[in-house]
């Protein structure tokens, strides 16, 4: 694995991302503010999860971005194409798995069974994320295949 | 002739229109505000939200019966059947109470949007925006019906309504998306959702209705936290109200005056509007129907000597800062109305498909007098600073080149005709208000600069136009024939603009050509009820209420005696509704009110009224950013 590559696309690539999901906010396509919502695992103050959010999700990305690379490696091809198809599987998993997962995994998200109690007011993001408007899963395929393209033709695989 | 009693004089007795279906119209003072420093709802005291703009003042309406009864869209919470009703405000607080009663039973409903006050939303979620409403039977037993009507875009697009289980009820408009949680269970029906409850001595039913741009959306329970919520809030604008530095006999009166006019505070850019609303008549079944969700620079000295002398500092402020920031682009020119963050207001439209009040069409948004050409605008901003600066505030160095900036426009161009404070689409004529406030912004800019508070003064110039204007005014808008100062110069036709000489100081209020302009004023524009007409038209509209405030404070500095000026006062005061709001103007027959309500300029007129009068009454300077030819001497004139 080439570390210095790593570190560098996958940087970029996660930077991509944030930046393309906060456009598609500023224009209306998806009402999600995920800082927002990643922030407030830790605290319900508004901007300093927007902040705490911020911070997690550029280290989250850059993380996550390692799983891409170990795929490339395994399979020796690293390129655009290859990388925005599993950006488009992990946005797949992320809407189906991962948001019907998030009213039982944060502590602050209210659920359709319960309601909203003393501790828990943050909307849910319902099935593909459609409670936070209905081109939500647009912006996040594409996000995600950004992502990826990003990382699969900026990463150098090991020699 | 008053015809409006003060709510702690009303008994709760049903009044015949109480017993008016909702499609029926209210009457424009039947209505109270709330909201959040925003945007506001209006709340008719039949328990209907029958308007209301999210998330900003002059955004598209997602209630607006106030503008058409079957298209507009409303949230109604009443009893089913006839009821008396009884509205107040929760004392010196922006929590609005409608007392229902009937024989078998009463209770009371309870309206407010919670703000953002920084310690509250640093330590909890709160929505973007939100309306609470809380019913509770304090009495017996009530049957209540809930309707639940949203329209968009001011009752042009059906919204589509989704049971999103135990969060409550979603739909989508846009960019932003509505909550409505209730503690009862709803209807989806086609226009919206609907319910009819009992409610025994004891129960109540809660809703909060709530809007986002955001996601995740906060969605706060229902449960006795809400409660808690109300009373924080009613804690909040209670220590808000109560520090107003007056003490004064209309205490009742200023404090509700303050608090309307904090609500019509864009807090986020310390923009304040004209009004919440498009398009209520000035007179019924006609046209002169504007939209008033934007801020006049013509209202800035008046509100900044309000807010500056009842002591609230950060709000005027903010409001300053507004003023310099907003005009930023255009400088040293100035537009005469600003959107809530200094953008130019939009194009004038008119909504064809709507009713209007009462039909009266059209219904417009956006507004045409944003490409007039009014002087006077000018000298409003110039003093303003000039108070701001004099009550010790500092003046830093982009607003002390804005200011020159202004100054040497004036000095270029004060000879120029321009519509008008009145704003009349009939084009430019040479104003005598507008004069008044060119020589104004070259008298305060001079004095300013004579006590160091602005560098760089061009004081000999200024001086110079300063005078040229003076001549101009006391040999072409003063007429021989009629004894009194006239509205254009060398014109023969009055305006209420023209008692302003004296505010800002041109001409002492006791003086022989004053006191013969106010006598001409009072038998031309005036009514036996103590209003006043701004203009005679020949279809009359309503009396202009600030003007009538105008009178009042005229008296007060000097104009005539501190009784008088008192009399005049209570008059006026008679003519609130009883929540103790004012709308544009007053229909001098029957006492109600006309035009866009609540109408922050008549309130400021109201609290300046309020504050001459108590500053006479104690010996105190009045307006002493004035020259000193219009101040303190005239004491020595007044006889109390």
């Amino acid at each position: 694995m080439n570390w210095p590559s790593w570190l560098l696309s996958g940087f970029l690539a996660t930077l991509a991302l944030s930046t393309l999901l906060a456009t598609s906010q500023g224009f209306g396509l998806t009402r999600m503010n995920l800082p927002y919502l990643i922030g407030t695992f830790v605290t319900p103050q508004r901007e300093k999860a927007r902040f705490y959010g911020f911070l997690v999700h550029l280290l989250n990305g850059w993380i996550f971005s390692i799983l891409y690379v170990l795929v490339f490696e395994a399979r020796h091809v690293a390129n655009w194409w290859f990388g925005a198809l599993l950006g488009l599987a992990q946005a797949l998993f992320v809407l189906t798995v991962g948001m019907s997962l998030m009213p039982g995994i944060h502590p602050r998200m209210a659920s359709e069974q319960h309601g909203p109690n003393a501790n828990r007011q943050l909307e849910p993001p319902g099935f593909m994320a459609f409670h936070y408007g209905i081109q939500t899963p647009v912006s996040i395929f594409l996000a995600h295949a950004l992502f990826g393209a990003i990382l699969g033709s900026l990463y150098q695989l090991a020699k | 002739m008053p015809l409006r009693t003060h709510a702690s004089e009303r008994s709760a007795e049903m009044r015949p229109e109480d017993r008016r279906s909702a499609f029926e119209w209210p009457e424009i003072q039947d209505y109270g505000i709330i909201g959040d420093c925003r945007s506001a709802a209006l709340v008719s005291r039949y328990g209907s939200i029958d308007w209301l703009c999210w998330p900003r003042f002059d955004a598209p309406s997602i209630f607006a019966a106030l503008l058409d009864r079957e298209r507009g869209g409303y949230w109604r919470i009443s009893p089913v059947g006839p009821a008396a009703i009884k509205h107040q405000y929760v004392p010196d607080s922006n929590v609005l109470e409608t007392h229902f009663s009937n024989p078998s039973g009463s209770a009371i409903l309870t309206d407010m949007m919670p703000g953002a006050s920084n310690a509250f939303y640093h330590n909890d979620f709160l929505p973007d925006h939100e309306i609470l409403r809380k019913v509770t039977c304090d009495s017996g037993e009530l049957e209540f019906e809930i309707e639940f009507f949203p329209v968009a875009d001011y009752g042009k697009t059906k919204v589509q309504i989704r049971d999103i289980g135990k969060l409550g009820l979603r739909f989508t408009v846009g960019r932003g998306a509505y909550w409505l949680r209730s503690s009862t269970a709803l209807s989806i029906t086609d226009q919206g959702a609907w319910a009819r409850v009992v409610l025994r001595c004891g129960e109540s039913l809660r809703f909060s209705f709530s809007y986002s741009e955001e996601a995740p959306a906060v969605l706060r329970p229902l449960d006795l936290s809400l409660d808690t919520r109300i009373d924080h809030a009613v804690g909040a604008w209670q220590q808000w109200g109560r520090s107003a530095n007056y003490d004064g006999a209309y205490r009742n009166e200023v404090i509700r005056s303050a608090l309307a006019l904090k609500l019509l505070t864009y807090a986020p850019s310390g923009a304040i509007i004209a009004a919440p609303t498009t398009s209520l008549p000035e007179r019924i079944g006609a046209d002169l129907n504007w939209d008033y969700r934007y801020c006049w620079l013509r209202d800035a000295s008046f509100t900044i000597r309000a807010l500056l002398e009842l002591g609230y500092w950060d709000e005027a402020v903010d409001f300053l800062d507004w003023m310099l920031q907003a005009t930023r682009l255009t400088q040293p020119k100035l537009r005469i109305l600003y959107s809530l963050y200094g953008d130019k207001a939009p194009v004038e439209r008119e909504l064809k498909y709507l009713s209007g009040y009462r039909e009266s069409r059209p219904v417009r948004i956006g507004n045409a007098a944003r490409d007039q050409l009014q002087l006077d605008v000018y000298g409003e901003v110039i003093d303003a600073a000039a108070q701001f600066a004099f009550h010790g505030g500092h003046l830093d160095r982009d607003m002390q080149k804005a200011l020159i900036g202004f100054g040497d426009y004036v000095a270029a161009n004060w000879d120029q005709p321009d519509e008008g404070i009145w704003e009349p689409r009939s084009g430019r004529e040479n104003h005598t208000h507008s004069r008044l406030l060119c020589w104004t912004a070259m008298d305060r800019l001079i004095r300013l600069g004579e006590r160091s508070r602005l560098r760089e003064v061009p004081i000999e110039r200024y001086k110079k136009e300063s005078n040229l204007i003076r001549r101009q005014i006391e040999e072409r808008a003063w007429n021989e024939n009629m004894q009194s100062y006239v509205s254009v110069l060398d014109g023969q036709e009055l305006d209420a603009s023209l008692l302003l000489l004296s505010w800002y100081g041109f001409a002492e209020a006791g003086s022989p050509r004053m006191r013969s302009t106010y006598h001409a004023i009072r038998q031309q524009l005036g009514t036996p009820n103590g209003l006043l007409f701004r203009y005679r038209r020949e279809i009359p509209e309503g009396t202009f209420a600030l003007c009538s405030f105008w009178e009042a404070e005229y008296l007060a500095l000097g104009g005539g005696s501190l009784e008088e000026a008192r009399q005049r006062f209570a008059d006026l005061i008679k003519y609130k509704n009883d929540l103790g709001l004012y709308g544009e103007e007053i229909d001098p027959t029957t006492g109600a009110a006309l035009g866009n309500f609540p109408q922050a300029f008549t309130h400021v007129g109201l609290i300046g009224a309020a504050l001459s009068i108590s500053q006479r009454e104690k010996g105190e300077q009045q307006l002493g950013h004035r020259p000193p030819a219009a101040t303190p001497q005239a004491t020595s004139q007044v006889h109390s």
